[in-house]
C-alpha cells in the first residue's frame, strides 16, 4: 500500500475514533464510530485481507452500528449538555492512554520483526500453489497460478478444515446470545422490571 | 515505506483511544462504543501479523480465522450488552455510569 494512502486511512481511523471519545452527542459518536470502522476496513484491505475487510464493514459498520443507533434513538438519549466535566477520570484516562502508546511504540521500535514491509515479505502466489498441501483444491490453485489471492476461499478452507468444531461453538454462542437478549428484553408481568 | 511497526502503532493508538474513552466517559453507550474500538484495534494487530508472517508464500490464515471469531463474538457481545443497557435504563431511567451504584460498598 502506498505510504500516503496508509497515513490517510490511519488518520481517518484515529481521527473519527478521537471524535467518538470526545463527542457530546451519542448519535454523532455512533456515526463517527462507523466512519472509523470503515477506515479500519480499508486498512485491512490494504493488508491483503479482503474477506476480513468486507466483514468488518458488513458486521461492524453495518449491523453493530445500526443496533447502536437503534438503541440510542429508542432510549431517546439527549446530548449531555451543561454537565460539569469531572477532571479526575479524564486526566487519568489520557494519562493511561499516553503511557500505553509510549510503551507500545518502545516495544515496536526495539524488535526486528516490526521492520517487515510488503516489499521484503512479498506474497509468492504462483509458488504457493504447489505447496499448500490439503488446500490444493482446483479452484484455489487455479487462482494462485493466475496470480490472484483467493482470500475468501483460503479463509473458508482454514475455518472448515482446521476449526470446524470452533465454528460450531461460535454458532452455539450466537444462539445463546440471541436467547439471552430475548430473555433480558422480556418485560415480566407484575415483576419489578 | 510502511512497515509492520506502523500498523502496530496505529493499532496501539486506536486501543489507547478506546481505553481513554472507557475510563473518561460517563455515558454507558459511549463506553460500549469505545470497547468495540478496542476490540477492532486488536483485530488490526492480528491482521498485520497475519500479512507479514508468510506461510508457503501466503498470509497466515490462522490469524485471520481468529479475527473472524473475534468479530463474531463481538457481534454477540454487542447484542447482549445493549439488551442489558436497555434493561438498566428501564429501572434507572438513565444511561449515566454513576447512576448504577447498587454494588458500591
Amino acid at each position: 500500500m502506498p505510504s500516503l494512502l496508509f497515513y490517510l486511512l490511519a488518520l481517518i481511523t484515529l481521527g473519527f475514533g478521537f471524535m467518538v471519545v470526545t463527542g457530546r452527542n451519542p448519535v454523532t459518536c455512533a456515526l463517527c464510530l462507523a466512519a472509523s470502522f470503515t477506515g479500519l476496513a480499508a486498512l485491512f484491505i490494504g493488508l491483503d485481507a479482503y474477506f476480513i475487510g468486507i466483514i468488518q464493514i458488513l458486521v461492524y459498520a453495518g449491523a453493530v452500528m445500526v443496533l447502536f443507533l437503534f438503541i440510542i434513538m429508542l432510549l431517546d438519549i439527549k446530548a449531555e449538555e451543561g454537565k460539569k466535566l469531572n477532571l479526575a477520570p479524564i486526566i487519568s484516562g489520557v494519562l493511561v492512554a499516553v503511557l500505553l502508546v509510549v510503551q507500545i511504540a518502545a516495544v515496536v521500535s526495539s524488535t526486528g520483526i516490526a521492520d517487515k514491509t510488503s516489499e521484503n515479505t512479498p506474497l509468492a502466489l504462483s509458488e504457493a500453489s504447489g505447496k499448500i498441501g490439503r488446500a490444493a483444491l482446483p479452484t484455489i490453485t487455479n487462482d494462485l497460478k493466475e496470480g490472484t489471492l483467493p482470500d475468501a476461499k483460503l479463509i473458508g478452507f482454514t475455518l472448515f478444515d482446521q476449526y470446524g468444531f470452533h465454528l460450531q461453538v461460535i454458532g452455539l454462542l450466537l444462539l445463546v446470545g440471541t436467547i439471552g437478549v430475548v430473555v433480558l428484553s422480556k418485560r415480566e408481568k407484575g415483576g419489578a422490571a | 515505506m510502511i512497515t509492520l511497526g506502523h500498523y502496530l502503532v496505529v493499532s496501539g493508538m486506536l486501543f489507547a483511544l478506546g481505553l481513554a474513552g472507557v475510563i473518561a466517559r460517563r455515558n454507558i453507550i459511549i463506553v460500549y462504543m469505545c470497547l468495540e474500538m478496542m476490540l477492532s484495534a486488536a483485530n488490526l494487530a492480528l491482521v498485520g501479523f497475519s500479512r507479514f508472517h508468510l506461510v508457503n508464500g501466503l498470509p497466515d490464515y490462522t490469524a485471520q480465522s481468529l479475527v473472524f471469531f473475534t468479530i463474531t463474538v463481538a457481534a454477540a457481545e454487542v447484542a447482549v450488552g445493549l439488551a442489558i443497557i436497555v434493561a438498566l435504563f428501564r429501572t434507572k431511567q438513565s444511561v449515566d455510569v454513576e447512576s448504577v451504584t447498587k454494588l458500591q460498598g
